[in-house]
């Protein structure tokens, strides 16, 4: 519990810190006047077109979302892995390897199914 | 201020201590990346500005906080403003997760400062070398670090430039992919220690102890001169984690996020003085943070190879001269803060040592391509380190005998 308020206040000191920085830095510097040239989205100097509501390749939302389902699976294995030896040592190494395998198996499944229905193809 | 208190407070400061050592070593980094890229490139790099150029970037520092500042036309101030801040947290935090020496023992006794001013009576006290300690080890510093795309991506989004927006999706996209590799190529080593808690980690690599392979129940000790490594029980996953943190901390060869011919400079084209350095302190922190990993996964964490844990305690405690003032075989309290400072030096080197080799592979390999990239995430890492962690598994399983 005390580390965890410490890490909290830590997290504040840090943004709080950031933050001073910020403007510190914003305050110090010379403040020219305004110049639409200057102030234009550098797009090596052609004109900026787009703005943050352009639109972005689906191939990103795709690799998003396949990552969060991939990477649930696999903080899944995190405690079976540190919990391997002991079931092991106690003679049922047999057992979790197959409770394990199964679920590898799914994961190696989905795997191959997003190679084969080219989601991961970024070329084309 | 009760326990509770002085727990927080202590907690806090040491915090504090990490990521102000962090921020220090940026400036020597930057140093260090520069004069060794010059070196490699047969050039002579900054070494104008003090003895070997080591003022230099304390120069530049001090330019970027007079430069002026900068906002984009039709940028989102809180995304953009807040883009550098959040780039400094995540490094931050990872790195005071991970124990840089061993936690030494302060036995209960009247402290005073300078033999003088009575500081009161404290009970005996373990103090870790470890900015907190939530008991789950790896789990928080991975979780934490991966807080790390957020900056990239507010920073493309806020600054409503085209260059930046591609940048940060790229960068992030590419953080995401190769962080299931990074995840993954854990779980090897994590079977094999069996453990989430760094110090477990760190003293079953234990230098007293020979490196030993448990095959069908008969033991083989290797010769004395292979280090007790964890690379040694999982070479596989040393390899792909190694690869992926170059990923993660967006250097080259992976550093498509700021590819210059084709994005300018990526997700940080907008921004400009302190609030650049603010991004190159949080990518720093990260390589620091995988250099930590890597050192107490595959190398042996903070123990210092070929010498016992218990040896140097032993020659610590033994030594009546330190310095001239500490008799440290009466002074038991400083003798356990010798030992601890000797093991946070060893990991220092280690960590040292893996950010140079950061260095050495960004001017040794050319960069991806971007589909390159991906491939290479996706179809190629990700199947290897799941091979790792299955024959990982079935070895550890018909190798161990059952008690």
């Amino acid at each position: 519990m005390s580390a965890l308020l410490a890490f909290l206040i830590f997290v504040g000191i840090l943004a709080a810190f950031g933050g001073f920085l910020i403007v510190l830095s914003s305050s110090l510097g010379p403040r020219p006047k305004p110049n639409p040239a200057k102030n234009m989205p550098y797009e090596s100097g052609v004109a900026g077109t787009e703005t943050n509501e352009s639109r972005i390749s689906v191939k990103f939302y795709l690799t998003a979302i396949l990552f969060i389902i991939f990477d649930i699976e696999i903080i899944f294995m995190y405690p079976w892995a540190v919990s391997f030896m002991d079931f092991v040592k106690s003679g049922q190494g047999m057992y979790i390897l197959g409770a394990m395998g199964i679920f590898i198996l799914l994961f190696v499944v989905g795997l191959i199914w997003e190679v084969k229905s080219k989601a991961l193809d970024w070329n084309n | 201020m009760g326990k509770d208190g002085l727990e927080i407070t202590l907690n806090i400061v040491k915090m504090l201590v990490i990521f102000l050592v962090m921020v220090q070593l940026v400036p020597v980094l930057v140093w260090l990346e520069r004069r060794v890229s010059a070196f490699m490139q047969n050039r002579f790099g900054p070494n104008r500005v003090g003895p070997l150029g080591l003022i230099q970037l304390l120069a530049d520092a001090v330019k970027f906080l007079f430069k002026e500042p900068f906002f984009p036309e039709k940028g989102m101030a809180v995304m953009y403003y807040g883009a550098p801040i959040m780039a400094l947290i995540p490094g931050a935090l990872a790195l005071a997760a991970i124990p840089l020496g061993t936690p030494f023992h302060l036995e209960e006794a009247d402290w005073n400062l300078f033999g003088f001013i009575p500081l009161g009576h404290h009970p005996a006290y373990d103090f870790i070398l470890q900015g907190y300690d939530f008991g789950v080890g790896i789990v928080i510093v991975l979780g934490v670090s991966s807080l790390g795309a957020y900056s990239l991506l507010m920073a493309g989004w806020g600054s409503s430039n085209k260059y930046s927006l591609l940048g940060a999706l790229r960068a992030s996209a590419q953080m995401v992919s190769y962080e299931l590799a990074l995840g993954l190529s854990l779980v090897g080593i994590l079977m094999v220690f069996n453990t989430f808690s760094f110090y477990d980690i760190v003293a079953q690599q234990n230098p007293a102890n020979p490196l030993t392979f448990n095959f069908l129940g008969t033991v083989h000790t290797m010769p004395w001169w292979i280090p007790n490594w964890g690379i040694f029980y999982n070479p596989l996953g040393a390899l792909i984690f190694f690869c992926a943190s170059f990923a993660e901390t967006n250097r080259l060869p992976f550093d498509l996020p700021e590819a210059e011919g084709e994005l300018v400079a990526g997700f940080h084209t907008e921004y400009g003085g302190f609030a650049l350095l603010m991004f190159y302190i949080g990518e720093y922190g990260h390589m620091m943070v995988a250099s930590a990993l890597m050192a107490t996964f595959y190398f042996g964490g903070y123990t210092i190879p070929y010498v016992s844990n218990e040896a140097v305690a032993t020659f610590v405690s033994n030594t009546h001269h330190f310095l001239g003032a500490f008799d440290l075989s009466i002074h038991s309290n400083w003798a356990a803060f010798v030992t601890s400072l000797c093991f946070f030096v060893s990991m220092l080197v280690k960590i040292l040592f893996f950010l140079l080799i950061f260095i050495w592979v960004r001017w040794t390999l050319p960069r991806f391509r971007y589909d390159q990239l991906m491939d290479l995430g996706w179809k190629t890492m990700l199947p290897w380190a799941l091979f790792n962690t299955c024959l990982t598994a079935v070895w550890l399983a018909i190798s161990h005998k059952p008690v």
